[in-house]
């Protein structure tokens, strides 16, 4: 892959996940020579596929495509490279005592089905999709735009103020209250404004947690709840779909097309320092003792990694450190990826419904989700967990062997130290077997059908993919690190404290998911200070 | 048709709280003939003085005043209508089973536990201070309507931009990171000392229904700080006669004035013609007239049973159904035969706020359980023994304890008529984990859960606020939106209570901004 022409990049950036790669394709595509070093053997970060086990294909981390934004996807091409979004046709809910919501994608099979729940809530589920989605047209706007920073005067900040209070403005004022209240208040406050029936609040608080060290019943987990809204295929808000070749397809597509462009990878390259001269990034060392000069650094790692073990400290204002230090980043997320001989069978799914083909979660109400958070709190796995699986090899069969089965397993809550101190093989298998019996308890056949499991834990998520605490978003998306906050106060805006290092991973503006936001956001940032116009 | 000619006032008030009082005053001052209807025997609200036991008295809702602006105890001439200090500047002391009990502010014991956490205090708490005043702006005024073309409300919008910009580039980054998160991380991150962090966490809770994980606690935390910058006071006060003697003081000011108040007058309607609101029905079945009509009682009550959802359009109601207001604050008062004596806890600091939180993570667990209608073995508690400074309040020698109990949920499991006797028993043993031999001197006991003080006090929900204090209930949106800035959807009805902004605590400020509304209202 590496490119002798590239010996000397005017750009490097440290980190092959999809949101280093999608800068790299922007400055690449604006004529930047640029550089990709990643620690792994292969790219993708987060956003992998994997051959753990014989001929099955595993999406080893992120599992599900949403959020990945549409025009990213044209401007560099993705499909062309082989990209290939499939949408879901539904999911499924399953309660612990049996009962289920399934889920269609049709807004009024949809609405027959919660019918068969409580008359009440498919009435409101009218006015809860109108409502989200609102705030979803609102939001969406802001996801590809730099935050402003509210106590500076220029006049970029400052437009970018006015642009933020004109949209509220537009809102009229009925809406504007909403969205103050939607930004700060809870998951289930906010579905108890709409829904009775426990499982229909428990299946849509659901994406309230994914990801999040929030219970459904703090403040601002509506707002997490929306973050996993803001994706759309097809132009639908909130629609999911699968990548064919599961996740690393999406990487893979983003190395295609940064190749394309004049840009290069090198894999195996971790980065032992960031080169810092005179206050301004030089380039980088890697652990191979080899250093590489550039004018430009870009850090798709989280900040705390970035700054607390890439960048010598003395290069640092001790507030920005300190800032550095206090960005919560929290690991509550376990994954399972598990190779199956066919494909289980779930009571609660009638045959032949496409239901299976979709999301299937496991919770019953929103009081299981928050004592499933309360577990956490106190450093152990969630007893009861929110379970979230995907059997994409159903839709995309090149994924395993003939008959066989691929079935992803994101676990929200898991933490990544215990309270009886750190992870050991045992405690992993524990907390693996805790997830397999609540899966079990919904289909009697799984267990026999299991050929491989592999568990990780954050802790295993962190070490593997170098996410700290193997949280997926680089950073809890709650208020004080949203927007201008994000990930220190002062340095939203892609920047750093040091001249030319720059950040574009999802610790940033507008956090995590693959959605390349971030990426395309630091490329624009770091081309306008280059001088150089982003080409469309 | 009776031929008495009905009462009559320009102005009605239903409630004697301490808001309804401030209100009272204010507009009579102005000129306005002001008539107070108060259910109970009493006026007062939640801020009364009232017997529990034989020959005991106690402040049976609020137990300390530190919130309430010098400014409005100045202007209404509290003092000279019989407000009298029984003590001032009570200092704050953490107990913990694991630590020695430690006076809050004093650096010296601190440094002893950390020097870090003794070195970290002074900043920070200078801080909180720079945050507090800025964010009593925002309480001193009436909140401002978004998307209006009003200029009154681009006004104090901009007013508050220009404040925060003032603050300076840094200390605006700081206020803007921290204002959205919960306390339990921000005083994680500057302090050491569990005590330390656990008293501080119970002043960000304390009468809300979150813990301290709880993102907006670090505005319920400010929140109070701000009122105490107002009130002058980052230390406590104890009116003489408990705090009662600051409702009574209130009622003299607003008599003095030329308002009328009339007790026992629980209104059952408020009347509506062409319209607006005409005036009010007694549960005696008399009727009053005005043209205003001031509700200083909660949200729900005021929109839900008093006017009547028949005026009310259906978004409206389903706002005020969701008005979180169930309250999560009960409140424990001991008759005991003698001084209690608290391990560790100097005499001077007996009359002081001694507060039971011993660390963030006690405070987590003590909250968790009420998530699922249960309580805590555990729970928090703000204690006072008010008969330490106020012999009046017992006979001769023996004492009252008065404790605020956080967090005890509005509905339990089984219901308060099985539980409340166990609550007791049980708080009464935390008690004498920290000060042996003090159940052996109970006298008389009583525990009013949110459901006590709902039925005691008129209140949805038994909360201390009215409702959640919360971003999401808070300032522009507070109660809901259609009846902020003291308005309602109807014409002539107004609300002066915690419900509006900026909430409850003995502050009065709803009752006096209330006041200043209907004035610029009237014509």
């Amino acid at each position: 892959m590496s490119n002798p022409s590239l010996r000397q990049p005017d750009a490097i950036v440290i980190g092959a996940g999809h949101n280093g790669l999608v800068a790299a394709c922007y400055l690449a595509r604006a004529g930047v020579k640029v550089l990709v070093v990643e620690r792994s053997d292969i790219v993708g970060g987060a956003a992998v596929s994997r051959k753990l086990y014989q001929d099955f294909t595993y999406s080893n981390c992120s599992y599900v495509c949403s959020l990945l934004r549409p025009e990213i996807m044209r401007t560099l091409e993705l499909p062309r490279y082989g990209l290939q979004i499939i949408p879901y046709e539904g999911g499924c809910t399953m309660m612990r005592g049996g009962g289920h919501l399934a889920l269609y994608d049709n807004h009024d099979a949809l609405r027959r089905e919660i019918a068969r729940h409580s008359k009440r809530d498919a009435e409101a589920y009218d006015r809860y999709s109108r409502d989200v989605m609102r705030q979803c047209k609102f939001i969406k706007p802001l996801l590809m735009r730099e935050p402003p920073d509210p106590t500076s005067f220029k006049p970029r900040d400052i437009q970018e103020l006015l642009y933020l209070g004109q949209r509220l403005h537009g809102l009229g004022e009925e809406r504007m209250y909403d969205t103050l209240r939607f930004w700060t208040m809870s998951a289930a406050d906010f579905l108890d404004e709409y829904f009775e029936s426990e499982i229909v609040k428990a299946h849509f608080a659901g994406t309230s947690i994914i990801g999040t060290a929030l219970g459904p019943r703090s403040p601002g987990s509506a707002y997490v709840l929306l973050h996993h809204y803001m994706g759309d295929i097809d132009e639908t808000v909130g629609a999911w779909g699968f990548a064919r070749g599961g996740m690393g397809a999406i990487t893979q597509a983003l190395s295609q097309s940064l190749e394309a462009s004049g840009g290069s990878i090198r894999v195996d390259s971790p980065v032992e320092r960031i080169l810092v001269k005179n206050g301004q990034a030089v380039g980088v060392a890697l652990a191979s003792g080899e250093e590489i000069q550039a004018k430009t650094v870009i850090s798709n790692m989280d900040v705390k990694r970035t700054f607390l073990n890439t960048v010598d400290p003395e290069h640092l204002p001790s507030d920005f450190l300190t800032a550095v230090k206090r960005f919560k980043i929290r690991g509550s997320s376990g994954k399972l990826n598990i190779a199956l001989d066919g494909l289980p069978t779930f009571p609660a799914i009638p045959k032949d419904s496409p239901t299976i083909r979709g999301d299937l979660h496991i919770t019953d109400t929103v009081e299981m989700m928050e004592r499933a958070y309360d577990d956490w709190k106190e450093g152990r796995w969630s007893q009861a967990p929110y379970v979230d699986m995907l059997i994409p090899s159903q839709i995309d069969p090149t994924m395993t062997p003939d008959g066989k089965h691929y079935m992803s397993v994101f676990v929200q809550y898991c933490p990544y130290e215990l309270a009886d101190g750190p992870w050991t093989d045992e405690k992993r298998q524990a907390f693996g077997n805790t997830v397999i019996d609540a899966i079990a308890n919904q289909s009697p056949d799984f267990k026999s059908l299991i050929l491989h499991t592999e568990i990780r834990t954050p802790w295993d998520i962190e070490r593997e993919v170098g996410l700290t605490e193997g949280n997926i978003f680089q950073g809890e998306l709650t208020m004080d690190q949203l927007l201008f906050n994000r990930p220190v106060p002062g340095y939203a805006q892609y920047a750093t404290p040091i001249k030319n290092l720059y950040m574009s991973g999802s610790s940033t503006h507008p956090g995590g998911g693959v959605m390349g936001a971030p990426g395309a956001n630091a490329a624009r940032r770091v081309l306008r200070d280059l001088g150089i116009e982003a080409k469309a | 048709m009776s031929s008495v000619r009905p009462d009559s006032a320009d102005v009605i008030i239903i409630g004697g709280g301490h808001n309804g009082l401030v209100c009272a005053a204010t507009l009579a001052r102005a000129g306005q003939s002001v008539l107070v209807l108060e259910a109970a025997e009493h006026v007062g609200g939640m801020a009364i003085t009232r017997r529990f036991a034989e020959g005991f008295k106690v402040s049976a809702a609020a137990h300390l005043f530190n919130q309430m602006p010098l400014s409005l105890v100045r202007d209404l001439n509290l003092k000279h209508h019989g407000l009298a200090f029984a003590a001032t500047d009570l200092p704050t002391i953490g107990l913990s089973p694991d630590e020695a009990p430690l006076r809050m502010g004093d650096l010296d014991a601190l440094n002893v536990r950390s020097e870090a956490d003794a070195r970290a205090y002074a900043p920070f708490d200078r801080r909180m201070n720079r945050f507090g005043k800025l964010i009593h702006a925002i309480l001193a005024s009436t909140p401002p309507r978004l998307g209006t073309t009003l200029w009154e409300d681009k006004w104090a919008l901009a007013k508050m931009a220009l404040k925060l910009r003032l603050l300076g580039r840094k200390e605006m980054r700081e206020l803007l990171r921290i204002i959205g998160m919960n306390a339990y991380d921000l005083f994680e991150d500057e302090f050491q000392t569990p005590v330390l962090k656990g008293v501080l966490g119970f002043d960000a809770i304390v009468g809300s229904n979150f813990g301290p994980r709880a993102p907006g606690t670090v505005l319920t935390y400010l929140y109070r700080r701000a009122a105490e910058v107002s009130a002058d006071s980052s230390t406590f006060v104890q009116p003489i006669g408990g705090l009662g003697t600051v409702t009574q003081a209130l009622a003299r000011a607003a008599e003095a004035a030329g308002a009328r108040i009339r007790t026992q007058a629980p209104v059952a309607r408020i009347l509506v013609e062409n319209d607006h609101a005409s005036g009010v029905l007694l549960e005696s079945g008399e009727t009053i007239v005005a043209n205003t009509v001031i509700s200083n009682v909660d949200a729900k009550t005021t929109f839900l049973n008093l006017l009547g959802t028949e005026h009310l359009d259906t978004g409206f109601v389903r706002r005020i159904d969701h008005f979180r207001s169930a309250g999560m604050t009960a409140k424990l008062h001991l008759a005991l035969a003698k001084r209690p004596n608290f391990t560790g806890v100097k005499p001077e600091w007996l009359g002081g706020r001694l507060v039971l939180s011993p660390s963030l993570n006690e405070l987590e667990r003590a909250f968790n359980p009420t998530k699922y209608q249960s309580v805590s073995a555990t729970p928090a508690l703000e204690i006072t023994i008010p008969t330490i400074h106020d012999s009046s309040l017992a006979p001769t020698g023996q004492h009252v304890l008065s404790s605020v109990v956080q967090y005890v949920p509005y509905s339990i499991k089984g219901g308060w008529q099985t539980h409340r006797a166990a609550l007791t028993t049980q708080l009464i043993d935390l008690l004498d984990q920290h000060a042996p031999g003090l159940r052996d001197s109970v006298v008389a006991a009583e525990l009013l859960t949110p459901e006590d003080l709902e039925k005691e006090f008129r209140v949805t929900g038994g909360h201390w606020h009215h409702g959640d204090l919360a971003f999401d209930q808070f300032y522009m949106v507070r109660p809901v939106p259609g009846a902020t800035q003291y308005q309602t959807p109807l014409p002539g009805l107004y609300l002066c209570g915690a419900s509006s902004h900026p909430g409850g605590g003995v502050m009065g400020l709803a009752g006096r901004h209330a006041a200043h509304r209907v004035m610029s209202k009237s014509p």
